[in-house]
């Protein structure tokens, strides 16, 4: 064969290779491209509209400015629902952490029947949230729901709990003869229902991301401490909380990005109610984009998630600069 | 010895808690109506009513029998897309050589920050007449969801743990990539396929608010919408509501208790939060 002719060769042969990989690879990229990556830009251009039953002209930032107007309703709106989704955090993240935490320490310890506790604390995460929301709202029922029955054991009175807008600050502090004042209310009782089934839901997930990185320690290292005379206390202190910082880190960023975003736990439980103190941002913004059979629906919904994502990130890098720092990394 | 049973205590206590919905709501779906609505509430039905679940999935307005024939085709459909799309681009990502290949997948990485609750708004608007006209079909509810990047990234993952010398040894035999994919490296990466499939089934049984909106006929809506129309028309029969709920827990949890494994270690591998 001559040499022009082997070139040619070698050409077509490289031609085919890079068509049967962008072959292999044409149908997932257009996928996510066309429904995932084009909605996400088209999102900031939305935002940058007047939008609601249809296209109705093009609007710079002005939905960017009637929602951080503070004299406007919106403005207050937003800020309110940013409070609720904080106090979410704030009512999650941390408990369902530190049961995880403990959970998977003890599991990974070695108990006996350790496969059979892991199937069992996984099994929220995989229901459905709808569904279990559904048991969760026979649970908390006001009248014979057997959360009641079990404070009425205890000697407290029936509680409202998905209906009940007062704020639980003041609620204790009305049991126990002091007053508190409106501005430190505290979340409602309807928002701490909603955070215990979401603890239930996603305690599983969380154990078992721990233990992935429990069993990622050396066992060595374990061995090696208690011959030089460590005990449980400072094994756990000095070798397994440093080893698995990353670990818990990536847990509390992932835990509080998905507390911040959750919406049909909340859509189904409460529907953002009662007055309102249940409305975290993703369902003001659902409810905005609702709206866009009156007005502007879409234009200020697209503005709203913008702004909310930026925050999300925000606090997210906040996270990286407080928490990372104490990360260790071996 | 003693720390031994605290621990046991403790571990019982959490799991009683994990499993107690669960009881209280099959428990609540056989009990007759005036006994589940009773205070204090019966830990154990003291009479067995099988008819609430032929009542529940009778009851006025609802369609189970559609519901759950659609969820199962869309999940089926969505299920065997996203492993095509993902065996195809996660073995070209893993083990093709080609021009942008590094570039391509690096925007892959990046579009994982894109939030959902940016893209809800432009994902309805694109279903609209005005541009796919998609909205309130079933193409709505299966097509935006026949590739994942989540499951791009597994595939890749195992695939580069193909070892080299059976791609060389199959290029010598004169097999190609679709060849050797075929017959080589899909056997090889099995659990990954098994946990792909469990995972997106899963996601599509569960999958509640893209059909809620972007459907508005009861025919073609899937069960999670319509265990919630339910509840909103079921009031306070909770005797019933439970067999709803259960309608929609039972296969999963069934299918969760023969392979939790691969359901377990899915989540563990990838850090997926629902």
């Amino acid at each position: 064969m001559s040499a022009p002719a082997r070139i040619a060769a070698k050409r077509r042969r490289v031609l085919f290779e890079h068509l049967e990989a962008y072959a292999f690879v044409a149908p997932a990229l257009i996928l996510i491209g066309l429904f995932h990556i084009l909605p996400g830009i088209a999102a900031f251009v939305m935002s940058l509209t007047r939008w609601g039953v249809i296209y109705e002209r093009w609007a710079w930032f002005e939905n960017y400015a009637t929602i951080l107007d503070p004299s406007g309703s919106r403005f207050g709106d937003f800020i309110n629902s940013l409070g609720v989704t904080v106090w979410y955090v704030l009512l999650t993240v941390p408990i369902e952490m530190a049961i995880a935490l403990v959970v998977a320490y003890v599991l990974y310890q070695g108990t006996a029947g350790r496969a059979a506790y892991r199937v069992v604390y996984f099994m929220p995460y995989i229901t459905s949230v709808v569904a279990a929301a559904t048991i969760f709202e026979w649970i908390f029922d006001a009248n014979f729901g057997f959360l009641n029955y079990l404070l009425g054991l205890v000697g407290i009175g029936s509680q409202a709990w998905l209906r009940e807008p007062r704020g639980v600050f003041q609620m204790v502090g009305s049991a126990l003869g002091a007053s508190v004042p409106d501005g430190l209310a505290g979340p409602s009782l309807s928002l701490v229902a909603v955070s215990i089934f979401t603890i239930w839901h996603f305690i599983g997930f969380q154990t078992v991301i721990f233990l992935a990185g429990l069993t990622g320690i050396s066992r060595e290292l374990y061995e090696a401490a208690r011959i030089d005379g460590a005990d449980d206390r400072q094994i756990f202190a000095r070798i397994t909380l440093p080893l698995l910082s990353p670990t818990i880190f990536f847990v509390a960023i992932i835990a509080t990005v998905g507390a911040m975003r959750s919406f049909t736990q909340i859509y189904v439980l409460t529907n953002g109610g009662p007055l309102d103190t249940t409305r975290t941002v993703p369902l003001l913004i659902f409810r905005t984009f609702f709206e866009r059979t009156s007005v502007n629906g879409i234009g200020l919904g697209a503005a709203m998630s913008f702004i909310f994502v930026l925050i999300i990130i925000g606090i997210t890098l906040v996270q990286f600069r407080v928490l990372g720092r104490r990360v260790f990394y071996g | 010895m003693s720390a031994s049973l605290a621990k046991h205590g403790l571990l019982i206590f959490g799991g009683a808690v994990a499993a107690f919905p669960f009881y209280w709501m099959f428990t609540t779906s056989f009990k007759e109506f005036s006994e589940a609505a009773k205070s204090p509430p019966a830990l154990w039905p003291t009479s067995w009513h099988p008819e609430n679940w032929v009542d529940a999935w009778q009851y006025p307005h609802t369609l189970w029998g559609n519901a759950f024939a659609n969820t199962i085709f869309i999940a089926t459909a969505t299920t065997i897309g996203v492993l095509a799309t993902s065996v195809l681009a996660g073995y070209a990502f893993a083990r093709m050589r080609f021009r942008g290949r590094d570039a391509l997948f690096a925007i892959l990485l990046v579009t994982i920050f894109i939030p959902g609750e940016a893209t809800l708004i432009p994902q309805f608007v694109l279903m609209s007449r005005r541009y796919l006209g998609w909205y309130d079909t079933y193409t709505a509810q299966i097509v935006p969801f026949l590739s994942t990047i989540f499951s791009i990234f597994l595939m890749r993952q195992f695939f580069r743990s193909v070892p080299q010398e059976l791609q060389d040894a199959a290029r010598i035999d004169g097999a190609g990539h679709l060849r050797f994919l075929w017959h080589v490296a899909l056997p090889l990466v099995r659990p990954a396929l098994i946990t792909i499939t469990l995972l997106e089934f899963l996601a599509a049984w569960n999958a509640f608010l893209w059909p809620l909106i972007i459907t508005s006929r009861p025919e073609i809506r899937p069960i999670q919408v319509q265990l919630m129309q339910f509840t909103a028309e079921g009031g306070s029969r909770y005797d019933l509501l439970m067999a709803g709920a259960a309608f929609v827990i039972l296969p999963t949890l069934v299918v969760y208790l023969i392979a939790q494994r691969y359901f377990i270690e899915g989540v563990a591998r990838t850090g997926i939060r629902g």
